[in-house]
C-alpha cells in the first residue's frame, strides 16, 4: 500500500525559517534509509503559505485567493510518499524520522491512499 | 489485525528483519541459525510483549535479545571463552539499532544466499521473501496459492541443501558477485512475473507479489548501484508496475498494452522507471536483457497514445534483444513490432518462419499472434482457425475466453 506522510507546519516554517545544516543532515540519513529499503518513492518540503494561493470553489464561482495562511496547524510544510506493507510498518518508519521541526511540537500525518482494490 | 502488540510487532520485523539476520549471522558465521534465532527472538516478543507493553525501542529490543541467543550458540558450540567474552563485550556498546546496522555487503550477502544457485527457483523465491522480505510462511503460501505446509518443506529443503553443501555466511568478492547477479536478478524477476501474470487467485492478493519484488528490487538497486543491469530491471519492474491497474477490466478480461487508459497508468512510477532506465545507461556500458526489455516499455510508456507508439526504435531494441538473447520468445514479440512498423505482412513473414521451432510448440502466442496478423490481413477463415487454436492452448481461462472471442469476430468485420 501506499501512504502519504504529511508534515505539518509550525510558526517557523511558516515564517521561511530554513531548517539548520544538522536537522538537514539528519534528514538526508533518515531519507537514505528510506530508500535503501525501498520505502520512499517521492518527497518534497513546501515553501511557506505566503507563497501559495488557493482557488475557492463556490457552485460554478472560482474565486482565487493568495497566502499567506493563518491556521498554521492545518498547513503541509512538507511530504513523503512511501510503499509500505501495513499502517503500522508507515508508524514504525516515521517513529524513526528526527523531528522535522527541532524543539517545536509538530505533527506528521499518515494518509492511506485509495487502491485499485478499494473501487472493485 | 485486531491486536496492536502483534501489528506492531509484525511492521517492526519487517522492517528489521533483513538486517536482523545480518547482524546474527555475522557472529554465528551461519545464515540459517541466525534465521532461527531471528524467529526464536520474534516468538519470545510475541509472549513477552503483550504483558509488558511495548518495549521503548522494539527495534533494539529484538536485536539485544537476538544477540543474547546468538552468543549463547557461540559460547556453546566452545567456539572460545573469549570470543564470547568479546562479542558481549561488543554487545553493550553497540545496544543501539542505528549502530547495529550491519555493513550494506552484510545484507548482500543474505540476499545472495537466498537467491544461491544451488537452489532450486522456487525456493529461491521463497527464501527471498522470507530472509528478505520478512514475510511469513503463511503470506508466501498465499501469495503462490499454495499450502503452508509446502512452502514450509520448500523452506526447510532448501536450508538443507545450503548446509549440506557447506554454503556460510562468506565474503563474496566482487567477481563472484558479479557472476551470481544474474541469478538474484532472475529471482526477482521472477517474484514479480509471479504476481503480474495472474493466472490463478485474487488479482490483489498478486500485486503484493509485484510490490515485494518491487521493493527487493529497488534494495538491490541501492546496494549494487554501479551493476547496470539492476537498474534495467528495476526500470523494467515500475514501468511494467504503472500499468497494474489498467491490464484488466472490471470483470478481471485482460485489456492489451494498445488499449490500456492510459490515463490510468502511474505517472509516478513511469516517471521513476524512466530515471531507473536512465541510471541503467548512464552506468553502461552495454545494455543488457533487462535494459533492453525497459528501453521498450520505456517506448510505450512515453507514447501519450498508442497511435504515438515509435514502433520503429522498438524494433531496434529487439533486434539488439534477440542479438543477445537468441530466444524465438524474443523472435515473436520482435514480430509483432515489426508489423506495427511495416505492416501485417512483414510481421507475417517472419511469423511463419518460427512456425517449426521446437521451443514455441505448444505456445499459445505464437498462433494467437498468427490469428491477429491474418485478420488484419483479411483473411479471416484463417485467422479464425489461428484463434480457436490459441485458444485451445491457452492457460488462463480468461485469456482463452477473449482469444475465443475474437475468433467468433473474425469474418464479421473484427
Amino acid at each position: 500500500m501506499r501512504v502519504m506522510v504529511f508534515v505539518k507546519a509550525t510558526k517557523d516554517s511558516e515564517a521561511g525559517k530554513m531548517p539548520g545544516p544538522e536537522m538537514l543532515a539528519e534528514m538526508g540519513k533518515f531519507n537514505e534509509q528510506l530508500v535503501k529499503a525501498g520505502v520512499m518513492l517521492d518527497g518534497g518540503g513546501l515553501k511557506p503559505s505566503s507563497k501559495a494561493a488557493r482557488v475557492r470553489f463556490s457552485g460554478s464561482e472560482r474565486k482565487v485567493i493568495d497566502g499567506p495562511f493563518t491556521e498554521s496547524k492545518e498547513l503541509v510544510a512538507g511530504y513523503w510518499l512511501w510503499q509500505v506493507k501495513s499502517m503500522q510498518e508507515a508508524v514504525e518508519w516515521l517513529k524513526r524520522c528526527p523531528n522535522p521541526h527541532p524543539g517545536a511540537t509538530c505533527e506528521v500525518e499518515i494518509r492511506p491512499l485509495f487502491e485499485e482494490a478499494d473501487f472493485q | 489485525m485486531a491486536d496492536p502488540v502483534r501489528a506492531t510487532l509484525e511492521a517492526v520485523w519487517r522492517l528489521e528483519s533483513a538486517k536482523l539476520i545480518a547482524v546474527l549471522a555475522r557472529i554465528v558465521r551461519n545464515v540459517n541459525l541466525a534465521e532461527e534465532l531471528a524467529q526464536e527472538a520474534f516468538v519470545a516478543a510475541l509472549e513477552q510483549w503483550p504483558g509488558t507493553g511495548l518495549p521503548d525501542n522494539p527495534a533494539a529490543w529484538l536485536t539485544a535479545t537476538a544477540r543474547h541467543r546468538a552468543i549463547d550458540v557461540v559460547r556453546r558450540e566452545r567456539r572460545g571463552a573469549e570470543l564470547a567474552e568479546e562479542l558481549s563485550k561488543d554487545m553493550v556498546s553497540r545496544i543501539d539499532p542505528e549502530a547495529d546496522e550491519p555493513a550494506a555487503e552484510d545484507s548482500l550477502r543474505v540476499i545472495f544466499m537466498a537467491c544461491h544457485p544451488l537452489l532450486p527457483a522456487d525456493a529461491r523465491s521463497a527464501l527471498a521473501l522470507r530472509l528478505l522480505c520478512g514475510l511469513t510462511t503463511a503470506e508466501i503460501a498465499r501469495a503462490f496459492l499454495l499450502p503452508e505446509a509446502t512452502i514450509a518443506q520448500r523452506i526447510v529443503r532448501a536450508k538443507n541443501t545450503l548446509a549440506e553443501a557447506g554454503v556460510t555466511f562468506e565474503e563474496l568478492s566482487r567477481a563472484e558477485l558479479r557472476r551470481r547477479l544474474p541469478t538474484v536478478l532472475e529471482v526477482v524477476y521472477l517474484l514479480f512475473n509471479e504476481g503480474y501474470t495472474a493466472t490463478r487467485g485474487s488479482d490483489w492478493m498478486r500485486i503484493d507479489l509485484c510490490e515485494e519484488a518491487l521493493r527487493l528490487g529497488r534494495v538491490l538497486a541501492e546496494l549494487q548501484p554501479r551493476e547496470a543491469e539492476v537498474h534495467g530491471l528495476v526500470a523494467l519492474l515500475e514501468i511494467q508496475a504503472s500499468r497494474l491497474a489498467t491490464r484488466t477490466d472490471a470483470a478481471g478480461r485482460p485489456i492489451l498494452l494498445l488499449d490500456q487508459d492510459r490515463g490510468r497508468w502511474d505517472r509516478l512510477l513511469i516517471r521513476r522507471g524512466l530515471a531507473a532506465l536512465e541510471r541503467a545507461l548512464t552506468v553502461g556500458p552495454e545494455r543488457g536483457s533487462y535494459t533492453l526489455q525497459a528501453c521498450i516499455a520505456a517506448c510505450h510508456a512515453r507514447a501519450r497514445t498508442a497511435e504515438e507508439t515509435d514502433w520503429r526504435r522498438i524494433v531496434e531494441h529487439y533486434d539488439e534483444l534477440a542479438r543477445l538473447l537468441d530466444s524465438p520468445i524474443v523472435e515473436l514479440n520482435r514480430a509483432v513490432a515489426v508489423a506495427m512498423a511495416d505492416g501485417p505482412q512483414a510481421g507475417l513473414d517472419l511469423v511463419e518462419a518460427l512456425a517449426g521451432e521446437p521451443a514455441l510448440a505448444g505456445y499459445h502466442l505464437l498462433p494467437a499472434v498468427r490469428a491477429d496478423l491474418l485478420a488484419r490481413l483479411g483473411r479471416h477463415d484463417e485467422a479464425r482457425a489461428e484463434f480457436e487454436r490459441a485458444a485451445a492452448l491457452a492457460g488462463n481461462e480468461r485469456e482463452a475466453e477473449l482469444l475465443r472471442e475474437r475468433a467468433r469476430r473474425s469474418g464479421i468485420g473484427g
